[in-house]
């Protein structure tokens, strides 16, 4: 089975300071693969720089077999690479509906439409409103978004993601800032969600990743310390030492 | 899902005032004479400015700070044109479209690198780099600018002269401009566009070239200007370096912010109202910017939206004090 995204040997430094180093990672069609890692481990460093938003200075990064190291970050939106962000970053002032409708119109044609009311572009509402549907967000889909709980928010990215049908999809730390009840309900959302677009997952929270994960990655100091299906993570010292803050024994 | 308000703002207001406007050579007849219809259409050439200048600080949130300029380079291009023989009203706008567009994507392909306060420093830069170059046209009349002793034909009628069609022809230049600008604010790149004022990393993460969207909103901006520039020509039969100055285009935003930022009637009401205001208090009074400061201040500090923001405001509590009554 082919790798849907694949890292290989991506490194990254800010002057003395290494932050990526040597990564290796792959995401395959179906699947969970979450990062984890203490603060400072590059989790997020290493997100951004496959999200396009930091240039690492090795490394390649392949999106369906195509070398996407070079993309600017809208080209790899485009070319199927979905992100939600650490904090939520909807559009304050627009409508839910109107959220999903701006995402789902990057994937639908050119945007650069001068005279028709988007507002009134049935197409594109519908594909919107069956995002929010999705996640069951449809009641809320006239409500201003800076007007949504938080947890809502966090459903209303996620539907931004999903509505351009990515092939794959970064989540970065979807949990935080959520009540249990609601990381809970998240958690089941996103375990029906990867049956379909697999997910890279970097998330503080350890229920959730070793409820939602199929492999974990322990990054520390920018680099991988171990990598593997959750049982054997988390049985590994190393891996233990690093995140649960453990000793060695 | 409010579609047409916060980005919109009511049409029928927009209407009124273009109405209001058609009616003024007949009021003229009566009172103001030419005196007037020459200020109202001076109001309404720098009107479209604004409502093009809007595009950018309203729906993009890019603060241009040499907006004028596009004014002065169409009014310089027509200005050149005439004074070089050439009269055809339809060609010269073509060169007044080329030229601005050209100037557009230039200035701005590099402005739009930066954001914040170096995009206004370097759009300023921009706006005085073209100011000077106009002082510098010693055959055109350098510092003072030149008279232009005929004007050009419009298919071979007189519909660009100041005393012939030129009134209906600005005016339904404004109405063609307030009509599209309104178009684009609520179309799907207006809407990328105000997506990308709040959120641009976030946009550009959905698959947006950020940089695009505002690159082609800068050219829209600058080509209406220009064209701006193109009807002061003719209105004015006269073609200066101060048409460019930055003091115009601090204007043009006063006009802009006034009237309320990204409103659908803000940018023309706050040109109606800021001319009006400016004759008539410079009548009584030498220092009036003394007055308008403080007026301005008042606005902003409290009719979020602008004048077009209060307006729709007082509509409302009125029309729910009517149905309440009913």
């Amino acid at each position: 089975m082919s790798a849907v995204l694949e890292i290989s040997g991506l490194a990254k430094r800010f002057g003395s300071l290494v932050v990526t180093e040597d990564v290796s990672l792959t995401l395959e069609p179906r699947e969970c693969h979450a990062l984890i890692g203490p603060n400072g481990a590059g989790k997020t460093t290493l997100m951004q720089q496959v999200s396009g938003l930091l240039a690492p200075d090795a490394g390649t990064i392949r999106l369906d077999g195509r070398d996407i190291t070079e993309a600017s970050v809208a080209e790899r939106a485009r070319a199927g690479l979905g992100r939600c962000f650490q904090i939520s970053a909807v559009i304050p002032e627009f409508s839910a509906l109107e959220n999903v409708a701006l995402a789902a119109q990057a994937h639908d044609g050119t945007s650069f439409r001068f005279f028709s009311a988007a507002a009134e572009d049935e197409a594109l509402n519908a594909r919107a409103m069956a995002a929010l549907d999705l996640l069951e967000l449809a009641d809320r889909a006239a409500v201003r978004a800076g007007a949504l709980s938080h947890g809502e928010r966090r459903l209303l990215e996620l539907a931004m993601a999903l509505v351009g049908e990515p092939h794959a999809l970064l989540l970065d730390e979807p949990m935080a800032g959520l009540g249990r009840a609601e990381s809970l309900a998240l958690t089941e959302t996103l375990a029906e969600l990867k049956t379909e677009v697999p997910l890279l997952l970097v998330e503080h929270d350890m229920e959730a990743v070793f409820a939602l994960a199929d492999r974990v990655s322990v990054l520390v100091y920018g680099r991988v310390l171990a990598s593997g299906p959750p049982d054997s993570v988390r049985a590994d010292p190393q891996a233990r030492a690093a995140y649960l803050g453990e000793d060695v024994a | 899902m409010e579609g047409g308000k916060g980005a919109g703002g009511s049409a029928a207001l927009g209407f009124g005032l273009l109405v209001a406007l058609a009616l003024v050579p007949l009021l003229s007849q009566v009172w103001g004479g030419t005196y007037l219809t020459s200020l109202v259409m001076q109001a309404m050439i720098l009107a479209i400015a604004a409502i093009a200048l809007d595009i950018l600080i309203g729906h993009a949130g890019l603060v241009s700070f040499g907006h004028a300029a596009f004014v002065g380079l169409g009014a310089y291009v027509t200005g050149i044109a005439i004074t070089e023989g050439l009269t055809d009203g339809m060609a010269i706008l073509a060169l007044v479209v080329l030229a601005s567009a050209a100037f557009a994507a230039v200035t701005g392909a590099i402005s739009l690198r930066t954001s914040g306060v170096y995009f206004i420093m370097i759009t300023l830069a921009f706006g005085q780099m073209l100011f000077f170059a106009f002082g510098a046209l010693a055959q055109y009349g350098g510092d003072d600018g030149m008279t232009l002793w005929e004007t050009s034909t419009l298919f071979g009628t007189d519909a660009l002269q100041a005393g012939g069609g030129l009134f209906w022809v600005v005016l339904a230049t404004l109405a063609l401009v307030w009509g599209f600008v309104g178009r684009l604010a609520v179309s799907r790149f207006g809407r990328v566009l105000r997506a990308a004022k709040e959120a641009p990393v976030r946009v550009a993460c959905m698959g947006f070239s950020v940089f695009r969207f505002r690159l082609v909103a800068y050219v829209v901006a600058g080509v209406i200007a220009g064209v701006a520039g193109f009807l002061l020509a003719h209105q004015a039969e006269f073609v200066s370096p101060a048409a460019a100055a930055w003091q115009r285009s601090g204007d043009l935003i006063i006009m802009v912010v006034l009237g309320g930022m990204g409103t659908r009637n803000g940018p023309l009401l706050g040109a109606l109202v800021f001319l009006g205001v400016e004759v008539t208090l410079s009548h009584l009074l030498e220092a009036w910017r003394l007055v308008f400061g403080p007026l301005l201040i008042l606005v902003v500090l409290f009719a979020r939206g602008g004048l077009a923001g209060g307006l729709d405001w007082a509509v409302d509590r009125w029309r729910t004090r009517v149905q309440a009554r009913a």
